[in-house]
């Protein structure tokens, strides 16, 4: 039985399609089964991400609503042989998703994979809520700033009242994981600090993402940035905070204190 | 003889609170007190009737007939007696309580408005002690949040008070009728006495909030002292006004 992962933040734009490309690609680079799953039913985008938007044959939709069975429309990635992506429908809109249509799809996965991301929409609304639904644990995306960390806050409140587990008692976990770091505007008082953010939402965390260029241009080549360019700081992070999610102690690497480092570092590269 | 099903009479139990009145000795010196504190405000019994304690008093039954006769003069209505002796009782006299249970205001500086009349005695020792109020059943029954309060989450207790042991997020909304205790960093908006209770505050271990009410008065965190942000307080009424201050 495998183990479902909901990619959330309630706020748009923190990184939550590009996190879920690339933990499912770190984790599947170690030889489990992954399956990424698009909720964003209307507005795709990790189609695009994993680079597969042009063998998008059948989508989520089809399969809740009986039209294709899961191994139609499961998509393998051509890097990674264990990562599979399940696309959401881009002419669709989130009302096509029902309960039981979700729970069936879910069910199905967790049978064949070791592990489910479930790539939420943005916002609280049907869409999201039905991403965290059927969840066993959830990856909570915030950037280091206010409006990000609220909305955050609000879908841990979410996860903690509308998720399956936390109707049965069960709780779901939940992992914070901070995207989109800037050592060096967080240095200058520009951002909030990483205690901030953890003081605010009080949930364990996974890891922090430096914002990067590399992820840029992953995405724009259709790559997980942890297959693309693995020795980028922010694919060493992805993939430190993939091991953790299997439950290998890696030590948290806040790159706070090597601010000028990383911006020379960075400065070359993008050069 | 037709066999009718027996109806159950319905008893409902119901909390109120009330003033206590202790009479002390000399009799004759405590009313004179009483009438000069009466001057200043007169219409005070119109609108609270109290119960009588003679514990201390040593009373016999004329004593007791004569002290109760002079409040009647005075207007002052007695709900019922406290500590008297059960063979005094007669269908005029009020009914005999059983022991009451004090309540009081934790700060005994609040201005409540009964504390307010009895001020002007209170630098006295035999000051009539008219154990004030709080509010019994905001006692009764505390609601205990053990978790942090999300963005969005709206914690209510419509009875009592409300005691949070984690933080209450911005975008959260927490209402009492009684008073509201955050154990942790309150950013979100409180609202004590929300069902009118003027003795009901908020208390915060680190004061962020967006917005704080005190029966029905509200404070922004714009118009929230600056010197108090991120600090442990405590926010109440005082002369109709919302109060803030810090613990140190």
């Amino acid at each position: 039985m495998g183990k479902v992962l909901v990619v959330t933040s309630g706020k748009g734009g923190v990184g939550k399609t590009t996190s879920t490309a690339a933990i499912g690609a770190a984790l599947a680079q170690t030889g489990q089964k992954v399956a990424v799953v698009d909720f964003d039913v209307g507005l795709r985008n990790l189609d695009l991400i994993m680079g597969a938007e042009r063998r998008v044959v059948f989508d989520f939709i089809n399969v809740a609503q009986g039209d294709a069975n899961l191994s139609q429309a499961l998509i393998r990635d051509k890097r990674v042989d264990t990562l599979y992506l399940l696309a959401a429908s881009q002419t669709r809109d989130k009302d096509a998703l029902t309960e039981e249509g979700v729970k069936r799809v879910i069910d199905e996965l967790r049978d064949r994979f070791d592990w489910v991301i479930c790539d939420s929409p943005a916002g609280i609304e049907r869409g999201a809520t039905l991403a965290m639904r059927y969840a066993d644990s959830a990856i909570v995306i915030a950037n280091p700033e206010v409006s990000s960390v609220r909305d955050s806050d609000r879908i841990i409140g979410l996860l903690d009242s509308k998720t399956l587990k936390a109707e049965s008692g069960e709780g779901i976990e939940k992992h914070l994981l901070l995207t989109r770091y800037d050592p060096a505007r967080a240095a200058r008082g520009e951002m909030l600090s990483v205690e901030d953010v953890l003081d605010i939402l009080s949930i364990p965390l996974l890891g922090i993402i430096p914002e990067s260029q590399d992820v840029l241009k992953a995405s724009n080549v259709g790559a997980p940035v942890s297959i693309n360019s693995t020795t980028s700081a922010a694919a060493a992070a992805y993939i430190d905070a993939a091991r953790r999610l299997c439950g290998v102690p890696v030590p948290m690497t806040r790159p706070t204190e090597k601010v000028s480092m990383f911006g020379r570092f960075f400065g070359r590269r993008a050069a | 003889m037709s066999v009718r099903p027996t109806q159950a009479i319905r008893f409902k139990g119901r909390s109120y609170f009330s003033l206590t009145l202790a009479p002390e000795l000399p009799l004759a010196e405590w009313q004179n007190r009483l009438d000069a504190w009466l001057e200043r405000s007169p219409g005070f019994f119109s609108r609270n009737s109290v119960i009588l304690d003679v514990r201390d008093l040593a009373l016999d039954k004329d004593g007791f007939l004569t002290l109760l006769e002079g409040l009647r003069e005075r207007a002052v209505r007695v709900l019922g007696v406290e500590g008297g002796n059960a063979d005094w009782a007669g269908p005029d006299l009020p009914p005999f309580m059983p022991s009451g249970k004090d309540v009081r205001t934790p700060d005994s500086e609040t201005e409540t408005p009964v504390e307010a009349c009895v001020g002007a005695n209170r630098d006295e020792a035999q000051a009539p002690t008219l154990a004030t109020t709080g509010n019994a059943i905001r006692h009764a029954s505390p609601l205990f949040i053990d978790s942090p309060v999300r963005s969005g989450q709206s914690v209510l207790n419509p009875d009592g008070d409300v005691i949070i042991t984690g933080a209450v997020a911005s975008g959260a909304e927490v209402v009492a009728a009684g008073s509201i205790h955050v154990y942790g960093a309150l950013r979100g908006r409180a609202m004590a006495g929300a069902y009118g209770d003027e003795t009901a505050r908020i208390f915060c271990r680190s004061l962020e909030a967006e917005l704080i009410a005190v029966n029905g008065l509200y404070q922004t965190s714009d118009e929230i002292d600056p010197a108090l942000r991120k600090k442990p307080a405590q926010a109440r009424l005082k002369h109709g006004m919302i109060l803030v201050t810090k613990f140190d």
